[in-house]
């Protein structure tokens, strides 16, 4: 585009220096001057292409970095695994690149820039729009595309006949003087770019607004209990900065069944015991107080009007019972094992807060179908309950040292001692089939497997920003489509009375923006096609 | 017919499509080695001790005879091109065309055989993106002559289909449940088809890439390089793939993540298949600025489309393998 821009058809801002290579002169510039000057820096196509550069470069250690919104504890393992690297990444914010300062200044620097690009864009094509289009150069011939030819009929006619064929090929015509015609076409193309542009800034706040008003919640619910939507009944909860965590709308979920199925038939490497269906069948009991069955399953969300639900997670929750030397009942409960692998190798822990002398807290595997073996020790090696098995050790003492909160899945054994084997080993190993008991050493009762439960572990989110993001996103589709398809052209005519023959001498020239390959072929049908010359 | 039956018929078909395509691009490779402009060949024999004279000098005669020359449009670049390559051309064109339809046929018979759309590990998006590659290059050559073309479509799609065949082959089977949904059909048919295309555009943007080299140096056109289209017509054959394909990456994009609230929750999670996703999205939107952006070079905004298609290669060799994510569903 060496050009001036009248031959180009350009639709960008003019560069700073108006686009002369001219001598670089250096003004001194006071504080306005400065700013005006970064400004315009920061609103050239350059820096937007910079900018549009940096930040693919800049998404890419979030991939290949742990991120801890994502895997706290990969991310948390990796860390100490690089003592040296990990906590100066840490501080650069290499675990939470999305989040980071570095990133967001990317982002939000290419925004500014394409705000200050699009506005006045917009509002130059908006003048465009009204405009008549511009008076035929003097030169045509000089036009990228030209043809002349002598034809029949006098001027008036031939310019006549030409009018109809540009309005036939949808241009937009006007005569600014007697002998020419000045044509335009493809003003979609810059209105499609322009839509696209903005769309970009639809789909940022769209975004921005689902990060600052929704919410997510996680709970793992064992078949038969019952789920109420309320703060305290989450496991954990993770509001927007904008969200009133106790205004939530009040439904119940309880879980009826949990069914699971995997492969069975060994086809090929690594599809055996693949998952293949999950489905939780709820009772879904609204705000309003009426129940009605409802079943969610992966891809199959249900809608509360108050937050989506999703299956996300499914495991075994062990049915245990805890009694004391009287042979009472001190602790029944399914208890959620969470799975390690994709053979639900499942850990977890029981703890019996009122057991005498002191609490007790057991801690280990629950194997759906298990084996136990020197080198890997307790696991499993089909996910579905071929031969459930509950491995535990058991510890006595104080469950809950100062009060601090800890996870319900780990046991914190800082103020506890190991209940000792029988033979003198130092550590009591428990394995329990269902139905089995085990009575526990120094008259402390005993414990009883008794079944088992699948648990459902739903994730609750709300995302008010999501058709925000997703109607700027297809505007963007649309608006990119237009820009890329439609061809901006125009076309302009000359014609003159033929001293010798009598006939009309024509001229036609087009200009495109972009090299467009077409334009050649564009005139000669505008001078040839069914309502022009011939 | 038992699915046994029909895996082994798939196969089968992928392994003679494989046979085929390598016949054809021998074939392609010929007919590139025939189009050598004769005159050249002749000349360098006679007149090679006078060109190194001349180009000691400062060689303006062969910079003239390769400005023009390299368009294919010099009057005795002109002259027919010999009925060998021709032959050579033709037997080309039917043997991609027979490879092409051995390949469909392994990807319906692998999909009758699994009762499912037939896009579920990497085996299969390997093969699938053959086929598309394939297909756009074939319905394509319908509409202008692409025969100079072939080597460079061929070639790689029989590099997809080994590394298919050999590291990424999984017997069939049932999918995840996370994946049965019929944004399935959608998200990954487009992607797998947006990714054939990009293929296209980048070995055009290699081949503009060499051709504007060899238009700017003063050496005349020896290769069959100069009897395809001129530099100016492959950068904007280039630019024509990339503006099909940028437009059907955003929808991917945009389906992806209409399918990521679907089955994970949440639209966005930045899961490394998402992450690459952007960043391909990224750079080609990047491409099509440099383009635009007065005073950037053609060369430097496809070297740009280039380094895209780089990230689309990473992102499905490396990323479906290597990185930890939710996309896990090489089947390996
Ligand atoms: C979020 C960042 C941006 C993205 C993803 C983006 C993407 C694109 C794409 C894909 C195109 C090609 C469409 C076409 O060729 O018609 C384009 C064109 C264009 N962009 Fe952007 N852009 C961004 C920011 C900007 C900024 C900051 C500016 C201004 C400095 C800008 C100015 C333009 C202009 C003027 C065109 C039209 C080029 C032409 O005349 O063909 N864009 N943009």
């Amino acid at each position: 585009m060496s050009t001036t821009d009248d031959r180009t058809l350009s639709t960008q801002p003019a560069p700073p220096d108006g686009g002369a290579g001219g001598p670089v002169t250096l003004p001194r510039l006071g504080p306005v001057g400065w700013l005006r000057f970064v400004w315009r820096q920061l609103t050239s196509m350059r820096t937007a292409l910079f900018l549009l550069l940096l930040l693919a470069v800049g998404a890419i250690p979030g991939s290949t970095f742990p991120q801890r919104s994502i895997d706290a504890a990969r991310t948390a393992q990796w860390i100490s695994d690089h003592p040296s690297a990990g906590p100066l990444l840490d501080r650069l914010g290499f675990f939470e690149v999305y989040a980071s300062p570095w990133f967001a200044a990317i982002y939000l620097l290419l925004f500014v820039s394409l705000i200050g690009c699009v506005v006045p864009r917009s509002r130059i094509h908006w003048h465009q729009l009204r405009a008549r289009p511009p008076r035929a150069p003097r030169r045509l011939d000089r036009l990228p595309a030209h043809r002349e030819e002598v034809v029949d009929g006098s001027p008036d006619e031939v310019r006549d006949r030409l009018r109809t064929a540009l309005r036939g090929r949808r241009y937009r015509v006007h005569a600014h003087d007697d002998s020419t015609l000045s044509a335009e076409k493809g003003y979609l193309k810059e209105t499609g770019n322009l839509v696209f542009h903005l769309a970009l800034i639809g789909v940022l706040v769209g975004v921005g607004w689902g990060h600052l008003l929704g919410w997510k919640g996680d709970v793992i619910v064992p078949v038969g209990k019952t789920f109420a939507n309320t703060l305290g009944g989450y496991d954990t909860f993770s509001p927007g900065p904008w969200v009133d965590p106790t205004d939530l709308s009040p439904y119940t979920i309880r879980l009826d069944t949990m069914d699971v199925a995997f492969e069975t038939e060994d086809k090929g490497a690594g599809q055996f015991g693949m998952p293949r269906d999950f489905r939780a069948t709820t009772t879904f009991t609204g705000p309003d107080g009426r129940a009605e069955q409802r079943e969610i399953a992966v891809n199959h969300p249900l809608e509360t009007g108050g937050g989506t639900v999703f299956l996300l997670g499914n495991g075994y929750a062990p049915r245990v019972t805890v009694r004391d030397a009287d042979g009472t009942a001190i602790y029944t409960s399914a208890t959620p094992f969470l799975a390690q692998d994709n053979n639900y190798t499942s850990v977890g822990a029981i703890k019996v807060p009122g057991a005498r002398p002191d609490d007790l807290g057991f801690a280990g595997f629950f194997l759906p179908t298990g084996v136990i073996d020197d080198e890997r020790g307790p696991h499993s090696v089909f996910p579905d309950t071929l031969d459930p098995q509950l491995a535990l050790t058991a510890f006595s003492g104080n469950l809950l040292p100062g009060g601090r909160p800890q996870s319900v899945y780990t046991l914190d054994t800082a103020a506890m001692k190991p209940l000792p084997g029988k033979d003198g080993a130092d550590q009591l190993r428990i394995l329990l089939r269902p139905g089995e008991t085990f009575e526990l050493p120094g008259g402390r009762g005993s414990i009883t497997f008794d079944g088992v439960e699948r648990f459902a572990g739903f994730s609750i989110r709300t995302d008010p920003g999501k058709t925000l993001t997703l109607v700027s996103a297809l505007l963007a589709l649309a608006g990119l489509v237009l820009s890329l398809v439609v061809r901006r052209r125009r076309v302009f005519v000359r014609v003159r009375p033929d001293e010798t023959t009598g006939r009309t001498v024509v001229s036609v020239g087009g200009l495109a923006k972009d090299d467009d390959e077409g334009m050649d072929d564009e005139v000669a049908a505008v001078l040839t096609g069914p309502e022009g010359t011939r | 017919m038992t699915d046994y039956t029909l895996a082994q018929l798939s196969n089968y078909s992928v392994y003679s499509a494989m046979v085929v395509l390598t016949l054809a691009m021998l074939a392609h490779g010929l007919y590139l080695a025939r189009i050598v402009p004769a005159r050249e060949s002749a000349s360098t024999r006679e007149e090679a001790p006078a060109r190194e004279l001349v180009a000691a000098g400062v060689g303006s005669e062969g910079s003239a005879a390769s400005a023009e020359g390299a368009g294919g449009a010099t009057a005795d670049a002109v002259e027919a091109e010999p009925r060998s390559a021709r032959k050579a051309a033709g037997i080309a064109r039917m043997l991609t065309l027979l490879g092409t339809l051995l390949l469909v046929a392994g990807v319906v018979l692998r999909a009758a055989e699994v009762h499912r759309w037939p896009l579920g590990n990497m085996y299969e998006f390997a093969i699938v993106g053959a086929m598309f590659t394939l297909l756009a290059y074939v319905g394509w050559s319908t509409r202008r002559d692409l025969r100079w073309l072939g080597l460079f479509v061929v070639g790689p799609v029989l590099l997809v289909l080994g590394a298919a065949t050999t590291v990424w082959y999984t017997d069939a089977s049932e999918l995840m449940p996370s994946l049965r949904s019929y944004w399935l059909a959608i998200h990954v048919t487009v992607a797998t088809m947006t990714v054939a295309v990009f293929t296209l555009g980048a070995a055009l943007g290699i081949l503009y890439l060499v051709q504007d080299r060899l238009e700017a140096s003063d050496a005349p056109p020896r290769s069959f390089m100069g009897r395809l289209p001129s530099a100016r017509a492959l950068e904007r054959m280039t630019y024509g793939a990339h503006i099909i394909a940028f437009p059907m990456w955003t929808f991917t994009v945009i389906a992806g993540a209409i399918w990521a609230r679907q089955a994970w929750g949440s639209y966005w999670n930045w899961d490394p298949k998402e992450v690459w996703s952007f960043v391909i999205w990224v750079v080609y939107a990047a491409y099509l600025h440099a383009r635009a952006t007065t005073g950037w070079k053609r060369q430097n905004a496809v070297w740009i489309a280039l380094g895209g298609f780089v990230c689309v290669v990473l992102n499905f060799a490396v990323v479906n393998l290597f990185l930890v994510g939710m996309h896990s569903y090489s089947g390996l």
